[in-house]
């Protein structure tokens, strides 16, 4: 079997808000799969409705070929999850709850676990209400990479963290790739989705907007050139794919879709270019387009 | 004054969020004794017939030590003294309402919020108390305003004063137990523990038929209930419990003002690194969460079981010296002994206390949800029916212990001081048991809802709340048969001393275990979170 998530047309409404609204979600095997969208965009809905926990008003979804509303407990034997608010029983300590978690799903490793809790410098012998947010979260954290689950699902896991933890956090994802397991990663930190993921998922109100590889995404993503020209910029503004053109003497700035960099290139260099300038195309600015409700659509 | 800043903002605030359960129960609670009068009216138009059943109450040190003392055979005299059961839950209700605008504000993380705009570090603890103080003097003069309209006279007003100064008391005594415990539930068992604590010193004093006894002075219910309303006032004493409430009060302004956000009396401690054998199933988890909680209510119902079962032979000792009260009181309770009657009435409130126990580990469940904390949980190889069982085990098998130490310890007190264990015990211990069905409708009811409409879970303490006052006040207020028929309470057999019937007892369970089936099979549908 090759997907390990597959949604089709998911649709759930709390009330009058509709929180997914036709969303689609393919997540193979073996992959780091980046799940991003703004605030209230429906990742956790999604990622909720996955485990089983809410119940879809409509399209389809499976999780290793099952159903995860009405199989949740055998599928959930091989998936480990980090919700985005972690909250911990007051009176059980961290270490009781790594515990505990991989009781309930069915064993763990033991050794991983100790290892896991001091690379992430862990203390297990505090209460959950004595925890920071970050701290808390990284009881999660261990307890899911501490299993030997097939599957990670990670709801925004490293909001809380700081950057030396947050680059321990990338070490074990890239180990986890390494070993074979599927993540799907909900994430708003772009620089984080751009070191792990294989790909990525983008969605906005409920819907998937955007999905492929980085490399698929930043060929729609645009270059920012400033060029000094010898002649005037005849025909440069109406080329298709280029766009924000501005003039200010003899310089030119404009922006243009990688897809016909190749081709605005010889047309520039036919005009004769004394001086160039170019940015290379930011996941940044496709997330931006993507995040803001109107960029979306042109 | 700017450790007050933002007190007239948060009073707002709290008012806001509490607009409408606030005045519906103060009301309520309120008006209640005023129809407790008219009933009395009622039953006994002629004062000379009044004056005979206050008489008979009196002379009934077991009727004296549950309800208090009365203090003259008239109206308002004996309105006041039978509404004494109100005024406890009134002070119950206005203490949790303190605890929740305080400890549990700041537990869920919403003081810090407030805290870093402009507002004084005990503005919080400030309004609650105003909110406290406030509704207690709304209540009293609502509560005076009703009886004098049924018995008028400065007796009205000193209830008045009594029913305000007792909420006042556990109001402050509330906002204190906030300051010193990190958690809002335990905070919740500190005030619960003072309130019965109260009520069974004044319990073990008035019962000994001696209306001046020390205990019954040292308790504050019973001191307040010394105003005397109808019965020569003693303003003094409303003054000096409301001196000590707002001691109280300022003695919890000074902590909460010096203290740490987020921080109890006692520091909490580094606890195991890695969980014991025990805590590696859902039911495991459960039991962790609630053993503290099943242990204080089962010593709860061991003292109270205690001391008033060994009140109860006090009762038996005056139907001996006077067979005209015995036959009196066999025409008003239909049980054969006045001490009989007395357990009954015991094991009565003690079974809508172990119902309140099981609403309270059914509605835990509902709190794991939506704090988020049942999420990671059902996220593993747990399937809801799993996870839900062990809620609905302690919900429904926690009572089965109560009522089996109420029986128990009952009985043995029963029977040991009136020198009869053997025959008592059995017979006690039944009664108690038998108490159970109706027990196990009301947390179903819940038990249901948390299935089906988990929203209105807390609508269960609102149920319970209804079906005490049907079976404390029910007959008092001469409601029709089919109100009375709605509590659950009502069904079951007067025990011991009353007929045994079997049929409610089975209607009762059965429809416990099909709601409890409605609640399991809910939960298996419905969105969690
Ligand atoms: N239980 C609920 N009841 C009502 N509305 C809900 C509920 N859960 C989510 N929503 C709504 O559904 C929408 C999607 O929420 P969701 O939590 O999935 O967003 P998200 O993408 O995870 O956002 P964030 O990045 O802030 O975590 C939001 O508009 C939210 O308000
Ligand atoms: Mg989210």
């Amino acid at each position: 079997m090759e997907n390990i998530i597959e949604a089709s047309g998911l649709r759930k409404s709390f009330g009058p808000t509709q929180a997914l609204d036709g969303l689609d979600l393919v997540v193979r095997r073996g992959e780091v799969h980046g799940f991003l969208g703004p605030n209230g965009a429906g990742k956790s809905t999604t990622i909720r409705v996955l485990l089983g926990l809410l119940k879809a008003d409509g399209g389809s979804a499976t999780l290793f070929g099952g159903d995860p509303w009405k199989d949740a407990v055998t599928l959930h034997k091989r998936l480990a999850y980090v919700p985005g608010d972690v909250t911990l029983w007051p009176s059980l300590t961290g270490g009781e709850v790594i515990d505990l978690l991989a009781r309930l799903r069915g064993g763990g490793d033991k050794g991983k676990r100790d290892e896991l809790i001091q690379r992430f410098e862990l203390d297990p012998r505090k209460k959950g209400r004595t925890y920071s947010k970050g701290n808390r979260q990284k009881v999660a954290l261990v307890a899911a990479l501490a299993s030997d689950a097939e599957l990670l699902i990670l709801d925004e896991p490293t909001s809380g963290l700081d950057p030396l933890m947050e680059s321990v956090f990338q070490d074990c994802i890239n180990a986890e790739r390494q070993n074979g397991r599927t993540v799907l990663l909900s994430s708003h930190i772009l620089a984080e989705a751009e070191a792990l993921c294989d790909r990525v998922s983008i969605i906005r109100a409920g819907k998937t907007v955007e999905t492929g590889t980085l490399a698929e995404l930043r060929h729609l993503t645009r270059t920012s050139i400033s060029a000094d020209l010898a002649s005037p910029p005849d025909g440069l503004a109406t080329m298709p794919g280029v766009h924000d053109f501005v003039v200010e003497g003899s310089r030119v700035k404009f922006q243009v879709d990688t897809a016909v960099l190749d081709e605005t290139l010889r047309h520039l260099a036919s005009l004769g270019v004394r001086g160039l300038t170019s940015q290379p195309p930011t996941l940044e600015e496709l997330f931006l387009r993507h995040y803001q409700s109107e960029g979306a659509q042109s | 004054m700017t450790a007050l800043a933002g007190t007239g903002q948060l009073l707002r605030l709290a008012l806001r969020r509490d607009r409408f359960i606030l005045p519906l129960w103060a009301i309520l609670l309120a008006l209640f004794p005023a129809s407790v009068a008219g009933s009395f009216k009622a039953l006994y138009p002629d004062p000379v017939e009044l004056a005979k059943f206050a008489k008979s109450m009196i002379a009934s040190p077991s009727i004296t030590g549950f309800y208090g003392p009365i203090f003259a055979p008239n109206l308002g005299s004996l309105s006041a003294w039978r509404s004494g059961i109100l005024v406890i839950i009134a002070a119950l209700a206005v203490s949790l309402t303190v605890i929740r605008h305080t400890r549990n504000e700041e537990e869920q993380g919403r003081r810090e919020l407030l805290g870093a705009t402009v507002v004084g570090r005990p503005a919080q603890l400030v309004a609650a108390l105003l909110l406290a103080f406030g509704t207690s003097a709304v209540i009293g003069v609502l509560a005076a305003l009703g009886l004098a309209s049924a018995a008028p006279g400065a007796g009205a007003w000193a209830f008045g004063l009594e029913y305000a100064v007792i909420c006042a008391f556990f109001g402050a005594v509330a906002g204190l137990a906030a300051q010193l415990t990190q958690s809002a539930r335990t905070a919740r068992w500190i005030v619960g523990a003072a309130l019965g604590g109260s009520f069974l010193l004044r319990a073990a004093g008035d019962a000994n038929g001696d209306e001046n006894s020390v205990l019954s002075w040292i308790s504050p219910i019973g001191f307040a209930q010394r105003i005397r309303p109808y019965a020569g006032e003693r303003w003094w004493i409303g003054g000096v419990l409301l001196l000590i409430a707002v001691a109280f009060g300022l003695w919890a302004y000074k902590l909460a003002g010096s203290r740490d956000i987020d921080a109890g009396l006692v520091a909490p401690r580094p606890g195991p690194p890695r969980a014991g054998r025990s805590l590696s199933s859902p039911l495991g988890l459960a039991w962790r969460l609630q053993r503290g909680g099943l242990i204080g209510w089962l010593i709860g119902f061991a003292v109270i079981s205690g001391v008033l079962g060994s009140a109860a032979t006090t009762a038996s000792d005056a139907l001996k010296d006077s067979p005209e009260l015995a036959e009196m009181f066999q025409r008003l309770g239909g049980a054969t002994a006045l001490g009989d009657l007395f357990m009954v009435t015991l094991i009565s409130i003690t079974a809508i206390a172990a119902a309140a126990q099981g609403i309270q580990a059914a509605v835990r469940a509902r709190t794991e949800e939506t704090t988020g904390r049942l999420e990671p949980i059902l996220a593993t190889a747990v399937g809801r029916t799993r996870w839900n069982a062990g809620y609905v085990l302690f919900a429904l098998g926690g009572p089965v212990l109560s009522m089996l130490v109420v029986g128990l310890v009952g009985g043995l007190s029963y029977g040991g001081s009136s020198g009869d264990v053997s025959g008592q015990l059995p017979r006690i211990l039944g009664a108690a048991l038998v108490s159970l069905p109706a027990i196990w409708l009301t947390v179903a009811i819940v038990l249901a809802l948390f299935g089906l409409a988990p929203r209105l879970v807390a609508a269960g303490w609102v149920l319970l709340a209804a079906f005490l006052l049907l079976g404390q006040l029910g007959a008092v207020l001469q409601l029709s048969q089919w109100a009375l028929d709605l509590s659950p309470f009502t069904h079951t057999p007067h025990l011991p001393g009353g007929a045994m019937t079997w049929t409610p007892l089975i209607w009762l369970s059965l429809l416990s275990v099909a709601l409890g089936a409605l609640g399991f099979a809910g939960f298996r549908r419905r969105d969690v979170g």
